[in-house]
């Protein structure tokens, strides 16, 4: 038997018990919908959001000693609403019209950088081993057990009433006010809404505030669950009250909160049951400590895909969208045909020195550094397919890279394959693999693409890492997950400068091979289905077919740059290489600095192998000062600066969303191409020019 | 007669697109104006700027003598221009009730909402059966007859319409103009976007024709059905 004797008793217990945790799952998930319905951003910033909150009152009650009321009025009631208040004056305000993954960019950079400045404004550290304080006195001592199965503490109490008022509060709100008609009207459309006469700006600001509000009700509720007070948990949380979004499809506060009250109670059930079923069930044995956290994952991506509305759901147009301007082209396509072509002379000259210098001059860290920075690229060039070709955020990229290591790692180790064959074979996997998850996902349009890659990422990192087949079990914990560097005929690229060698011709094999995809059919298929599916559709394009291609060719690349990392570091290393955070991360990176080509890549190679190196320990000022001595002492830099520029480069992006690369070449090449009209009308005889463009 | 609208040297452009090149046109004061050109003369893109939809990249815009060049929507609203886009203009996910309610408690004030209801549905009776209902569930002429009762109600200075006989059956564009009529013998000004030149000729004292974004003649009504070639009207 499955259930035993005691299971009806049990299962209250479960569901008494997962009450709190769900009631405040849905209260941090309605917060996301009431941004995602009021300015179509999925603010995927409000864990970061909920985490400041959090701190600000930890800091207050246990460093500071205040009282719990100002405590949690200035946390909560003060701080909250006006972080939501200045982030959409600041940043969202000016995204209205632009495009899904610009939004999805900027919360992710803003994801990382709020807790990175709030710790560094605060000189506050991530809390280990405390429970941070409840908001009530004696929360966390006196308990009430009102069906006699399971005792719940104040703390969770408070934050079932706070929840449920809250929730009730909202539909008063939206149901019977003014605000509530104006923030509905804004949903559908901002600017016909601002013909009625009414400032939807103001709507907006208002909607941000009161999400704003709910996170960091949320984080404060939620925190003493957790021993612990770090801004990661708070970003696992967002995935966990996505899926009860999801749930709401986005838009249906009662749905949400249902969905995000059912989440917690099916965690609890299955924490109480599983161990038991596991008894029966050997193969849940493997699995069963991990399926639990796994939960939101798994019904996420359930919901995503098997609940046809979701595919069905289109958000109801703005009828006066097409007053918005369309985006720009890239400056490839604008500029003169001579100055194309002095830019990548330059370029091929640049990247020539460049590279001899390190090949011949630099020492053992720098070559490890700059090799990863060529592998990171060749990584990177995976995004410029998915994301800078076919137009969808994937956000998995890093696990497809997992995949590509984990599997030559496998191959290598109990096949006893050659390396680089393994390496190939892992990167043929990767891409399978990433061709059968876009089979489901793929008819989920935009916004739900990228989440269902994202509960992917998460999927992964909690539950296949751990199988034995996968990340290698108990065995690998011990001896780690070990990959061999290969000999190639007469080359050894133990060697670090042959391996260099055999990175560099990969990456540039693989950046021809994506210049060509891009000009080629499957390039051509891809800018079509960008600019008008049906359209595409209309002349016998296969969307799907073409969106299979591209996952497939996108996962292939990151498969083997997976590989070739772990070969490079001789660890596969997943959780520091490829956990979902990874993924996220250099997204966020390669988009902002340029998805749409292939420099865009190499830079944002260049800068996640380097940035530590190079600016953050100071290296560069040595250079400057002609001596590492003289390096100034405020080196090196606390890595939690890497965060706050990270997050600030995403709000860059914000303001050029066409990559900070790319909007550079394009400023650069508008003055070249300026400067050469001015020439050609003062002489009558055209010169040809070599200018170099500085940013190639 | 002073002009509730002015456009003086307009040009617009959707980023790198220009569309609009140096308009001026005028309309006074319960005056009805009728803008007229093929597909792509701008007809659509004036009517944006004409209401604070689209900022002008050069010139000014006036509204009841206040220079509002490249202020927000809802100020053109509050001074009195309201507009009736092309296509759907009415909210689709709000119902019949909560669409006339948007934009009453805007301008009537939170004790005029009951009587501003109670009036457009005394207008167009079959709202009235309609009130809970979805906009967006209407029949294309039920959600041109929501976006006319809410003008009709408050009375604007100016109306600024695009396209309202676009798709609709001939019985319910006569409906339509007889509210355009109401509106003006009201005292409203208008400013008519419509390819239907009988309809738009027979409503306004004055015609401004557009060409590539650009005025190509402007005239009385009267004169311009012989002012204007049927083959210049095409190729403007």
């Amino acid at each position: 038997m499955l259930l035993g004797a005691s299971a009806g008793s049990d299962l209250l217990r479960a569901l008494v018990q997962g009450t709190p945790a769900g009631t405040v799952y849905a209260l941090l998930a309605l917060g996301l919908v009431l941004t995602y319905k009021t300015s179509g951003v999925f603010n995927l910033a409000l864990g970061a959001q909920a985490y400041v909150s959090a701190a600000l009152y930890f800091q207050a009650r246990v460093s500071w000693g205040w009282p719990i009321i100002p405590a949690l009025l200035v946390s909560v009631f003060v701080l909250a609403p006006a972080l939501g208040f200045v982030l959409e004056r600041l940043v969202f305000r000016h995204l209205r019209s632009a495009s899904a993954v610009a939004k999805l960019v900027v919360t992710i950079g803003l994801a990382v950088a709020l807790p990175a400045i709030f710790d560094l404004a605060l000189g506050f550290h991530s809390i280990a081993g405390q429970t941070p304080v409840g908001i009530i006195p004696g929360g966390a001592t006196v308990f009430y057990n009102p069906f006699g199965v399971y005792a719940l503490s104040r703390n969770e109490l408070m934050a079932v009433g706070v929840a449920a008022s809250a929730m009730a509060g909202l539909a008063v709100l939206f149901r019977y006010t003014t605000v509530g008609l104006h923030m509905r009207a804004v949903v559908e459309s901002p600017r016909m809404t601002e013909l009625n006469g009414i400032r939807s700006d103001r709507v907006s600001s208002f909607s941000w505030a009161l999400s704003s509000l709910f996170a960091g009700m949320a984080g404060v509720l939620i925190a003493p669950r957790f021993n612990t007070l770090a801004a990661p948990d708070f970003f696992n949380l967002v995935v966990i009250a996505i899926a009860a979004a999801a749930i709401g499809m986005l838009v249906s506060l009662p749905r949400t909160f249902a969905g995000g009250l059912g989440l917690g109670l099916l965690i609890a059930v299955f924490q109480t049951f599983l161990p038991r079923w596991s008894d029966s069930l050997p193969w849940l044995a493997t699995v069963r400590e991990n399926l639990t956290p796994a939960m939101p994952f798994v019904v996420l991506f359930a919901v995503l895909v098997l609940w046809p509305a979701i595919r069905r759901s289109r958000a109801a147009s703005d009828p006066l969208a097409g007053v918005e301007p369309p985006p720009p082209a890239p400056a490839a396509t604008t500029r003169s045909r001579g100055l194309t072509v002095a830019t990548r002379v330059f370029a091929v000259v640049f990247f020539t020195v460049t590279g001899l210098v390190v090949f011949f001059r630099a020492d053992a860290s720098w070559m490890f550094l700059v090799t990863q920075a060529v592998i990171l690229s060749l990584i990177f060039l995976s995004i410029t397919v998915i994301t800078g070709l076919a137009g969808e955020i994937s956000l998995c990229q890093g696990t497809f890279a997992a995949i590509g290591a984990f599997a030559s790692f496998q191959l290598v180790t109990h096949l006893g394959m050659s390396v680089l064959l393994a390496a190939l074979v892992g990167a043929v996997i990767a891409a399978v693999v990433g061709a059968v998850l876009s089979l489901p996902v793929l008819r989920l349009g935009g916004i739900w693409l990228s989440i269902a890659t994202l509960a992917f990422a998460y999927f992964f990192d909690s539950v296949m890492v751990k199988l034995s087949w996968v990340g290698g079990g108990k065995q690998a914990l011990a001896e780690g997950t070990r990959l061999p560097r290969p000999l190639l005929g007469p080359f050894n690229m133990n060697d670090n400068r042959t391996f260099l060698g055999l990175s560099i011709i990969l990456l540039l094999i693989v950046a021809f091979a994506v210049v060509r995809i891009r000009e080629g059919t499957v390039g051509q298929t891809l800018r079509a289905l960008r600019g008008s599916e049906l359209g595409a559709q209309s002349i016998g394009i296969s969307p799907a077919r073409a969106r299979i291609t591209a996952f497939a060719i996108s996962a292939f690349i990151a498969g083997i740059g997976g590989a070739l990392l772990a070969i490079q570091q001789q660890n596969v290393n997943y959780s520091s290489n490829f956990s979902p955070f990874a993924s996220l991360f250099w997204l966020v990176l390669v988009v902002s600095l340029g998805s749409r080509t292939v420099e865009g890549a190499m830079q944002a190679g260049a800068a996640f192998g380097l940035f530590d190196a190079v600016l953050l320990k100071g290296a560069v000022i040595g250079w400057l000062l002609r001596s590492p001595a003289r390096i100034p002492s405020v080196f090196p830099l606390s890595g939690t600066w890497r965060f706050v520029l990270f997050g600030l480069g995403a709000l860059q992006f914000a303001r050029h969303p066409e990559g900070l690369v790319e909007n550079g070449k394009r400023g650069a090449t508008e003055a070249v191409d300026r400067w050469l009209a001015a020439r050609r009308e003062r002489s009558p005889v055209v010169e040809r020019t070599t200018e170099p463009e500085t940013a190639a | 007669m002073s002009a509730v609208l002015e456009l003086r040297g307009v040009s617009a452009a959707y980023g790198p697109f220009r569309s609009l090149f140096e308009v001026s046109l005028t309309v006074g004061a319960g005056e009805a104006v009728a803008l007229l050109g093929s597909n792509g003369a701008g007809k659509t893109t004036t009517a944006r700027v004409a209401s604070g939809l689209l900022a002008p990249s050069s010139g000014t815009v006036w509204v009841d003598g206040a220079d509002l060049s490249g202020a927000p929507a809802w100020r053109y609203a509050r001074a009195g221009v309201a507009h009736a886009p092309e296509g759907r203009s009415v909210f689709a996910t709000l119902s019949v009730e909560d669409n006339l309610r948007l934009s009453f408690r805007q301008s009537k004030g939170r004790a005029g909402v009951g009587a501003a209801l109670d009036r457009a549905f005394e207008l167009f009776p079959v709202l009235a059966k309609r009130r809970h209902q979805l906009a967006g569930t209407l029949s294309g002429g039920e959600q041109r007859m929501l976006s006319m009762a809410r003008v009709m109600v408050d009375a604007p200075k100016l109306l600024v319409a695009d396209e309202l006989s676009l798709g609709l059956a001939p019985i319910v564009v006569d409906q339509v103009y007889d509210s355009l009529q109401r509106l003006r013998e009201a005292g409203t000004a208008l400013l008519i976007v419509e390819q239907h030149v009988p309809h738009a000729l027979a409503l306004c004292d004055r015609v401004v024709l557009l060409g590539h974004g650009a005025v190509a003649w402007h005239g009385s009504a009267s004169e311009a059905p012989t002012a204007i070639p049927d083959k210049v009207f095409h190729q403007a």
